[in-house]
């Protein structure tokens, strides 16, 4: 029991990629196997997320004003001319790095979602182009139909 | 029918199975020790980028900055996704375009509710969507949030008061040239910064052409051109996707 409490974030990707891998497997219908690709780019989505959290004190990934242009006031910063960036680094706080979220996951899932939503796209389109030819999104009539040469 | 079922579902046992076995082997749940939250790439830009680059929002210059290749060619991958749907489904024939125009008339016979409801809400949408674009340096946000909202207002005007509507507003070559544009600002930016003796994608050159910047400042500003490049091309991509696939490609009608 105590193995699934600490790692519960590994359960509910597996599961998830599961359904997901069943459906894909499963389902005759061309529509419900994009559905289980869908559950199964979800699962992994919220894995690589859980994967960049950091515990309790962890907090999300954009610094504070301070953080970035140090404790020191503006007006000096922008009398200080050439050298005004060696001056802001001199000073800059200290980052932990446990207690900012890790940015890379967040990153590469940005952008995964995103061109996930293209491919859907790309494959209902090409379901619908499909339904379109062979009257059917079920697979076994459309593979039967494929075998007689119709179409 | 049945057989491919069990076939199925021993094989996601199996698969399962190994995978949870597997996860006794994973950090634990939020370890700051665990070898993808501690490594040096992740420290690195935790610490330094804000010395590198000066934008608070890591997320944000990571995605545009240092990981720019990746982005760039997952904004060509959302390029090359549209032209796609628009080959597989065909953009109709010139005579099913010219009907567009006729069936623009069929907007009056729309419900008037949604058309009001739409309305009220595209120009807020809109705008707060170029809020997320333009302030995706502080916050969370940047050109692929603020694009996809802005394409979800025209698919709202697509729903609200029909394709035509919309296509009236953002034809599809007119958002082909966006999604285009977009692209190509990404990687014109990266193009003049090879011009400048640097390598691709790297931005500091630049502040040789932008006024008034340092080479950190101009990482910071080459961000948000690239954020935009990115923000024209999912625009228009979202709304290819959704006018080609509501109207089977005809353009005309549409849900």
């Amino acid at each position: 029991m105590e193995f699934i409490v600490n790692n519960f974030n590994y359960w509910i990707y597996v599961i998830l990629m599961m359904i997901g891998l069943f459906a894909m497997i499963a389902k005759n219908n061309l529509i419900k196997k994009l559905v289980g690709m869908t559950i199964f780019q979800t699962a992994i989505i919220l894995f690589y997320v859980s994967i960049g959290v950091k515990g309790e004190g962890a907090t999300i990934p954009i610094l504070s004003y301070e953080q970035v242009h140090g404790t020191h006031h503006v007006e000096e910063a922008d009398h200080a001319g050439e050298d005004d960036s060696h001056h802001a680094q001199a000073d800059l706080p200290e980052i932990d790095a446990r207690t900012i979220t890790n940015p890379i996951p967040h990153v590469l899932m940005l952008t995964a979602i995103v061109v996930g939503v293209a491919t859907l796209g790309v494959a209902l389109a090409i379901s619908q182009r499909i339904f379109h030819f062979y009257g059917s999104l079920d697979e076994d009539v459309i593979l039967a139909k494929i075998q007689k040469g119709d179409g | 029918m049945a057989p491919m079922k069990i076939v199925a579902l021993i094989t996601v046992i199996i698969t399962g199975g190994l995978l949870l076995y597997a996860t006794g082997d994973f950090p634990a749940w939020g370890d700051p020790l665990s070898p993808a939250n501690n490594s040096a790439l992740s420290r690195h830009y935790i610490e330094q980028s804000r010395v590198e680059t000066a934008v608070p929002n890591l997320v944000t210059a990571v995605l545009a900055d240092y990981r720019g290749y990746d982005t760039m060619f997952e904004t060509v991958v959302v390029f090359v996704a549209g032209l796609a749907i628009l080959a597989v489904l065909g953009q109709g024939t010139s005579r099913e375009r010219a009907a567009i125009q006729r069936s623009a008339e069929r907007y009056q016979e729309r419900d008037m509710i949604n058309i009001m409801t739409a309305r009220l809400i595209v120009p807020v949408l809109q705008l707060f969507s170029l809020y997320v674009l333009a302030h995706g340096h502080y916050s969370p946000g940047g050109g692929f949030q603020g694009g996809v909202m802005f394409g979800a207002s025209f698919i709202l005007i697509a729903l609200a008061g029909g394709l035509p509507e919309a296509l009236s507003r953002l034809s599809i070559p007119g958002a082909l040239l966006l999604a285009g544009l977009g692209v190509l600002l990404y990687g014109g930016t990266g193009l003049v910064c090879m011009m400048l003796g640097q390598n691709f994608l790297d931005y500091h050159i630049l502040h040789r052409l932008l006024p008034a910047t340092d080479a950190v400042m101009a990482r910071y500003h080459a961000m948000l051109i690239v954020e935009i490049g990115v923000a024209f091309t999912v625009t228009a991509i979202m709304f290819i996707i959704y006018a080609a696939l509501s109207s089977r490609g005809r353009m005309t009608g549409g849900l």
